[in-house]
Formats: structure tokens, sequence, C-alpha cells
């Protein structure tokens, strides 16, 4: 069974954990973990993996303009903007 | 009989005729809303005045499928002008400003859309205990849970708090609470119903599909939301048909997967499911022994790819675009802040689950290796159909179970869903039939399909329900 | 110890498309903030995506100019990374099978080109940052190059090569003030010899093809001295700052991305097939290269001439339409042209101005003065030399009049001719263009002199 980093996997998700659920999830997610190992069983050699249900392909739209929205309706559901835009705390590299 | 009380069918003779409008339709549900909502929890959020509104616009006598029939939609489905918060606190003060293609049709068709319904966060879970805004009951017991996620799509059928209403299901959000509730739920193939503006859990098995009182009624409503949508690129162009569900089951071959019962099963909910299979023989259908190999696998599958598709889908409420936000000291620590305060304990789970299951390193051993077991899966169900023309198996493995029994222990939860997983990863069409009672509690029979066969699937379930009375048995509120 | 350098990059180029790659917003560059979106291109709860058909074909358009494998089974996955201008936090883009594989422009080698969507553009204030959402969504064609390059020359020369194609191919106007084309680097050093390669640090943000350049130029003098100094390079991010042309450091390796690929199960898989193929292909302008050569081989123009030419397309059309009966003598006038696209002239004039020197009906000298004209007044050449009244007079007996009055004016000039002097006839020229108030043509004046000259 493989380690479980929870701060790490937490971080990509952008997930802020409190200590509680760190240690909680933490077990869950090894308890998971063991279950789907199940899997490790099955002879998978040569079989196709199942990305769609359906055989669809070359699913495209023409290049045709269609109207967009209005600018005050999508800012009204912003949680703050201003000068039309959407405004978010400081972007740090 | 009163008028929330009624079908779809007997209401829309009435309203045709004139005998009633559909305002007094529409009146009679929101008094009974009223009146028992308070004990079931199944609406989230409903305009009385808008529903008015829409009652009085609507030409009732009209030929259209749904004039006047008031209609109530799963929280996950975007309708113009309303809320739809998934129940997350995360969509607190989100306002949808478009509507879902299958809200677009139900609108064409003269529907009335009358509230929207409580369901588990993001449609993650099988009994609405994760919902935000606080748990479903069911109508027959309200000590007890009414599935998930639609709990309150179906609790609302059942307690006539709607004529028929919407839900989604991505690994049985439709079967398995219309069981425990006693009504038809029908999931339709994946890409007969368009996924736009569904709020995606799991974008591969999600589909949207109706909750009924009738056969006949779940055949009415995917007349009006099947067919092809060019928004939705896996919706699959394919003509609709009539689904003409009479003709009965003489000369169908029905499979019974022997994997499908197993040790542990509810005694009453087997006996319910195989009584149900017999009256199925005695109408004339041959019942033929088949196999599902893979069916042991399905949840594991399941819970790799639903949650790795959910880790993404997920990802965009952060709080920059729409929804609530925790603002913290710059972006990154704010998109945590928000996550962490918007997201329940459940949701948190699956996201850790599968952004685990993708990071580097692990992909191959978990998410690719699900999705070949998929096709195995997927394999079981094209051999199984050159031997019959539908499936019966049990909807669930038990009837509703009480509030707080499976909190504890989200694998105990995860495998109620056992019965319902393996459609949704083949693709195909199922649908749930009220077929008995476990003591006093609804229990489910299941109609698997082949993709985009619902036509013999509906077959199958009218023939059943017309030889029994389980569908008029009603719960006293 | 003498070092090299290894430079391979990675060019985004936005694709000439009317609407997004998933929805049909316009693309228009310098709209009002928040004025081309729609619930999908800003991610919005419930939208699907569906692919714009003309910027598939757009990059395998762009994959054949380029000599690419053009994969016939291609499929779409999702990129997870968390950015305020990414409205979805993943990003639909192509990870193992892209639309286009292998291709070389010029020596460089070209690894693949796939299609993704482009980000939204930030703006940054003193306390916090906005988002115009206006870009999101507009069709991206990642090329990612093969590390060729060894030299800040040869990274400006195949991206200067690569512009071209793409203009050329209408696959997208490669206009860097606008940010259609981007792009970002990797360069590691060695010594001179060794195989293999150094620690590769990445460089973003370069907005144009000499700050590519110029970034070069200060990083890898900074890398080798590094070494020189006895210090470990390591694997790192690094952004260009154009202002104080000088590289910081952006994050290490540890802090690097784990963008947990996989597919969209929103947009099915494409499927070229040959039908598709033959469309594009039937798209196909002429590549540079092969415009240079015929240029040389079928207007019998000098290297250099072709290569200036070809490197500007309007300037090589124009040529075409002009070249008439002396293509040379077309292509000098041309080349003087500094803004062909705005210019007054047409090519049939530049024509009829070569061919009017050519039959000796104004000179070489006069054809400036026309041609000046031409360039301010946008005048058909003939109309000019009417109204300036420059045609030279090439009537044999206007001219045998002004030499015999020539000849008898000038008694030793006619003597020096007849002692030898072959150049004393210079004058008795002069004096007849003189006469003639320049008009005549020198050449027939020379001819009727020496006749009469050697005649009498």
């Amino acid at each position: 069974m493989p380690d479980v980093d929870i701060n790490h996997v937490a971080h990509l998700a952008r997930i802020e954990l409190t200590d509680a659920e760190k240690v909680k999830f933490s077990a869950q997610l090894k308890d998971m973990l063991a279950y789907v190992d199940q899997l490790s069983r099955v002879d998978v050699t040569g079989v196709e993996p199942t990305a769609h249900a359906i055989p669809l392909t070359n699913v495209l739209r023409k290049d045709e303009i269609r109207p967009s929205i209005a600018t005050e309706r999508i800012l009204k559901n912003a949680p703050e903007s201003a000068r039309d835009l959407f405004i978010v705390p400081k972007i740090v590299e | 009989m009163s008028l929330f009380a009624l079908t779809i069918a007997e209401l829309r003779e009435k309203l045709r005729t004139g005998e009633v409008s559909a305002r007094e339709v529409t009146q009679a549900l929101l008094n009974r809303i009223q009146a028992v909502d308070g004990k079931l929890n199944a609406y989230l959020w409903l305009n009385p005045d808008d529903a008015l509104a829409q009652a009085e616009r609507v030409d009732a006598k009209s030929d259209k499928l749904l004039a006047g029939i008031p209609i109530a939609v799963k929280d996950v489905l975007n309708v113009d002008g309303q809320p739809c918060t998934c129940a997350s606190k995360i969509l607190k003060g989100y306002t949808s400003v478009y509507d879902a293609q299958v809200i677009t049709r139900l609108k064409q068709e003269g529907a009335i859309i009358l509230g929207r319904t409580n369901m588990d966060e993001f449609a993650m879970g099988s009994s609405t205990e994760n919902s935000s805004w606080g748990v479903t009951r069911n109508p027959w017991d309200l000590e007890r849970i009414p599935g998930g996620s639609s709990g309150g799509s179906a609790a609302c059928v059942a307690g006539d708090e709607a004529i028929a209403s919407l839900g989604s299901d991505t690994g049985g959000s439709i079967r398995q609470p219309a069981a425990v509730t006693g009504c038809v739920g029908l999931k339709p193939t994946y890409g007969r119903v368009s996924r736009y503006g569904l709020v995606a859990f799991a974008s591969s098995l999600d589909q949207i599909g109706p909750f009924t009182k009738t056969v006949a009624d779940a055949a009415t409503m995917l007349r009006v939301i099947a067919g092809h949508d060019d928004r939705d690129s896996t919706s699959v162009p394919r003509p609709v048909p009539q689904y003409s569900i009479a003709g009965g089951v003489k000369g169908l071959r029905l499979g019974l997967p022997k994997e499908y019962f197993i040790p542990g099963m509810d005694r009453e909910v087997e006996a319910a499911v195989r009584a149900a299979i017999r009256q199925l023989g005695s109408l004339g259908a041959e019942i033929v022994e088949i196999s599902l190999p893979h069916t042991e696998y399905a949840v594991a599958v399941y819970y790799l790819i639903a949650t790795a598709e959910a880790s993404a889908n997920l990802a965009r409420f952060d709080g920059v675009r729409y929804g609530a936000r925790v603002r913290g000291e710059d972006v990154i620590d704010t998109y945590g802040k928000t996550r962490g305060a918007g997201f329940g304990p459940e949701v948190k789970r699956r996201i850790i689950l599968g952004t685990y299951a993708l990071s580097a390193g692990y992909y191959d051993a978990y998410y690719l290796r699900a999705q070949k077991v998929r096709t195995l899966i997927r394999q079981d169900f094209e051999k199984a159909f050159q031997k019959c023309d539908a499936i019966v198996t049990p909807t669930t493995a038990e009837p509703a179970f009480k509030i707080g029994e499976k909190s504890a222990d989200p694998l105990k939860m995860y495998l109620c869903d056992i019965f319902t997983i393996s459609c949704n990863l083949a693709g195909n069409c199922g649908i749930s039939v009220p077929c008995g009672f476990a003591g006093k509690l609804p229990v489910g029979l299941q109609i698997l399909g082949k993709a985009f066969d619902e036509e013999t699937i509906l077959r199958v379930a009218q023939a059943y329900e017309q030889s029994t009375d389980w569908h008029k048995q009603r719960p006293v509120l | 110890m003498d070092f090299e350098a290894v430079i391979g990059l990675e060019v985004h180029v936005q694709l000439k498309t009317r609407t997004k790659i998933f929805c049909g917003c316009a693309t228009d560059f310098g709209a009002e903030p928040n004025t081309r979106v729609c619930p999908v291109c800003l991610g919005y709860p419930g939208v699907l995506p569906v692919m714009n058909e003309e910027a598939i074909r757009k990059t395998i358009l762009a994959g054949l100019m380029i000599g690419c494998d053009i994969t016939r089974h291609s499929k779409w996955d999702r990129k997870n990374y968390f950015y305020p201008d990414m409205p979805k936090n993943y990003q639909i883009s192509q990870y193992d099978l892209p639309l286009c594989l292998g291709g070389k422009v010029g020596a460089v080698g070209v690894t693949r080109i796939h299609l993704e969507e482009d980000v939204a553009k930030s703006f940054h204030f003193a306390t916090n940052s906005g988002v115009d959402f206006n870009r999101a969504g507009t069709p991206l064609m990642e090329i990612v190059s093969e590390p060729d390059m060894r030299t800040p020359e040869d990274a400006f020369n195949y991206l200067t090569a690569l512009k071209e194609i793409l203009v050329t191919g209408g696959v997208s106007d490669c206009d860097m003030e606008k940010g259609q084309l981007r792009c970002d680097c990797n360069v590691s050093v060695r010594p001179v010899g060794q195989v293999t390669f150094g620690e590769k640090i990445e460089i973003k943000n370069m907005n144009s093809i000499s700050g590519v350049k110029r970034a070069l130029e200060y990083e890898i003098p900074r890398q080798i001295n590094a070494l020189k100094r006895g210090e470990k390079l390591q694997q790192e991010t690094r952004r260009w700052d154009d202002d104080d042309g000088k590289t910081f450091l952006m994050r290490t390796k540890e802090y690097a991305h784990d963008y947990r690929y996989f597919p969209e199960p929103d947009l099915m898989p494409v499927v070229v097939d040959d039908t598709m193929l033959a469309e594009i292909r039937r798209q196909l302008p002429e590549l540079p290269e092969a415009r240079r050569h015929r240029f040389v081989a079928q207007y019998g123009l000098p290297d250099y001439d072709a290569g200036v030419l070809v490197a500007n397309g309007a300037l090589a059309n124009f040529f075409e339409q002009a070249a008439g009966k002396n293509p040379k003598a077309a292509a000098n006038w041309i080349m003087t042209v500094s803004e062909i696209t705005t210019t007054p002239i047409q090519p049939e004039h530049i024509t009829e101005l070569v061919a009017a020197i050519d039959a000796g009906q104004i000179s070489g000298k006069q054809g400036k003065d026309v041609f000046a004209e031409m360039l301010a007044a946008g005048k058909p050449p003939a109309l000019i030399i009417k109204e300036k009244g420059l045609a030279q007079v090439s009537d044999t007996g206007a001219i045998e009049a002004f030499a015999e009055q020539a000849i008898a004016a000038n008694p030793k000039s006619v003597a020096d001719f007849r002692a030898g002097n072959k150049a004393a006839l210079n004058a008795l020229v002069g004096q007849v263009m003189k006469l003639s108030k320049g008009k005549a043509n020198p050449q027939l004046v020379s001819s009727v002199l020496a006749k009469k000259l050697q005649g009498s």
C-alpha cells in the first residue's frame, strides 16, 4: 500500500483541512485504497480502457459567432468585482 | 381523489377537458407542500408566486405532453434566474443565468417548474444525508432516509408533493431512491438526454432521468427530455421513439444475473424481487440465467472513475466567478479556505480520493486500471444481452435504512449502490419499479436494458406494474 | 572549457478563428472587459464544451505545412491546475495523442503540435488582481520543438521562419503586440563534446521574437558563468524581465506542477479521415522555402531578391503580379517599397515602368523620378511621363536635325573623333541632348552621330 501524504493531496486539490480532518481523511483514504486494491487481481492484459460509454467521434461545431452574455449579469454572481473585472486577492506565483 | 395524488396521465386528461385548471393543480401541490414538507424536507427552494404565474401562462388545453403539470427538479439542474446550490454551501449566492436543456424541453412542453429538491451535496451520496441544508425523510418512515443522491426528487413524488420530478443518476442516484420510496425511477442510456445544464459530478456516468408514480408517466417524461442537443458533445443524434409501453412481456427473454443475489441481502427484499420475477414469468416472459462476472469490481471501478472526474469537475468552485468566498491572504490561500469551508466532508473525501488516483505515479495503478476493468464490465453486459432482451435484478440489497445508520463508515454507504453502479459504467439504461414491501418499507425491482432500448425496459416495467397494485400504495403523511 | 547551449522552444499561437474553441463567443481583440464571455467560457456550473471544427482544421493545416504526421485518432485531456485565469481550473488540452507529430522548420525538428484553450488575462493592482475572461477559450496551438538550437540566433531564426509559415497559411496572424504568439524556452548548457544535456531551465514571459533572443543572450552566459564558478545548476523555471534585461527565479523543481492529466469525458475523440485530410491539403499554400526556389527558377531572380520578397508574403504576391518581361528589374523597384500593403502603386504600374525604361521611352534616371511620383500619387507611369513631358525623342528625323546642328557647331570635336579619339563623341552627344532639352534617347543619338561622322 503506497504512503498517503494527505497534506500534498489536499494542496493539489486546494482544500484546506483541519487537523482532525487530516487524520480522518488519511485513514479513510487508506481504507478506500485497500478496498480498490482488489482491481489488481483482475487480468487486464490487452484490455482497452473505456473513457466514454458511447462510441461517437468528430462531434464538432461550425465556427459561427453566438451572442455573449451581458457583463452585468455575470458580474452579479461574482463575489467581488470592479471596473468590469472579476477581483481576486493578489496572485502570487 | 385529491389533485396532488394524481398521475401525469390522469391530470392531463382533466386539464385537456378543462375539468381543472393549471392554477388549481399548482395550488393543490403548493398546499400539499405547505402541509407535509415540514416533515419531509424534500424541497430546498420554492417560489409559489412564480409557479402560479407559470400556471396562468400555460395553455393547459393544448396537446403538449406536460401542459400544466407541476414538476420538481433536483438542485443540480440550472434554471435561468433560480439558485442552484447542489445542496452545497459553496454555491450560496449563485443564480443561474441559463436553462439546462431538460428545463428548456420541460418548458416547451408546458410543464410548471415547481421548485428545487434536496440532494446529497453535488450528488455524492446514497441517503441525502450529505446535504448542507438538512436531511430529507422517507415518506414511508420519517426516521429513515429517502435514498440518494436524488432523495428530494424521490420523496416529493412519493409524498405527493410533485406530480413528477427530475433527478440525476451517476451510480444509482435515481433508481436507488425510487426503490426505497416506492416510486418509478428511470436512468436513460448515457447520451440519450442532454447533460447541458446538469452540474457535473462524473461526466462519463451522469445522466438525467425522471421520478414518476407510474411507468406510463416515466415514458411521457422520457419523450420530453430525450433527444439530441448540439451543446452536449456526448448527446447521441438518434431519433426519439414514441416509447409505446403496451405489448406485454410474452416472448421476451429476461436475464437473471446470479451475481445479484448476494449473501447478506435483506430476506424480505430478496423474497419480493424473486416474487416479482416469477410474476413476470407467469406473464409470459422467459427467465434465463445469465452471468455478469465482473460485478464484484463495479464499486471499486466506480469510486476511482467517479472521484477522479469529480476532482476536476468540482475544481471550478473556487470563489472567483460565482458562489461563496472565504478570503485568505492571497489567491491560493483563498482557494484553500473557500473550498475547505464550502465543501462538506463527503465531497472533500471524494475529491481527495480522486486527486490521489490521478496524481503522478498512481494514474496507471488506479485510474487507468479502473478504466480497463470498466471495459470488462461493459463487455459483460454485451455478452449477457446476446442471451436476453433485458435483465431483472433487485435495485437495492436492503430497504431504506435509518438516518445516521451508515454515516460513520463511507465504504458501507458506497456498497449501497452495488446493484445500480454497473449500469452507469456500461452506459446502458435502467429503471426501478415498486415490487412490494419489506415490512412497511418499499422494495424496488430493477430492469436493465441495452443501450437506447428504453422501450423494452419500459414495456417490461409496464407489464409488471399493471399486474400488481404496488404502485397504488401511498404513504400516510 | 568551452560550453554550448541546448535550446528547445514551446510556442503558443492563437488560431485565427471567428469564435472560441468551445463556445460561440467572438475572439476579437480589444473588446471591453468581460464582454466576450458566456457560461461555457466562464466555467459556469453545468456547461459543456463543443469543439470548433475550424480550430482543428487550422491546427492540421499548420501541421501539414511543417511536415508533421497527422494523428488519425486524436483525443482531448484535462490538465489540472488552479489559477484565477483558468475558469474551470483545468485546461482542456491534448496529452498523449496530439493532432500533429514530428516535422521540421528549417533545420529544427518539431516534436508535436497540440490544440488547447487559452487562459484569461489578469491585471495586477496594488492589493489585488482583476480578471478579464474575454481571451479565455481562444483556440491556442502549442508547437513544441526538439532541443535542436544552440544559439540565440538559431532561436530567432526558428521563430521567424515559424511565424512566416503560420502567417502564410492563414493559421494565425501571429501579432505579438496582441499576444497571438507567445513563447516559453527550455535552455541548458553543457561542455562542448558532452552528449547528455545539462540541467534544463525554463524561461517564461517572453513577448516577442527579439525578446527570446535577448533572454537567451542573457541566460546562456549566466548559466555558463555559474558552472565556471563551480556552482551546480538545477531544474527550475525563470521569468524574463525585458525591462531589466534579466531572468529571475520563479520556482524550483520541487514546486513543479502535478497536472493529473486524464481523458476529457465531455469531448469525443477526433478521427481525421482521408477525406478531411484531402480537404485541408487543398488549402495548403506554397511554403516560403518552396516559393523562394520557384522565384529563382521561374523569374531568374538572385537568391537574395527571392529571399527578401518571400519573407513578406504581400511583397511576394505583389511581385508576382508585377514581374512582366523583366522580373529582375521589377523586383529592384518593388524591394524599395517599404509598406507594400498600403502603397498606392498598383503592380501593373511597375510592369509599365519597367517596360518604358526597357523600351527607351524614358531613361533609368527619369524612371526614378517617375517612380517617386508613383509612390506619392499612385498615378500610372504613362500619365506621369506625359504630364511631365518626359517621353524621350526617338524620332530619328528630329535627332538627325539636332546631330547636324551639333556637328556644324563643334568642328574640334568632329576632328578629334575622326582622329581616333572615340571619347570626343560624348561631347557631341551632350550637345544633341542639350539641343533636345534632354528628351532625345541617348543611345539613339550616339548611333546617329557615329553613322553621320563615319559616313561623311
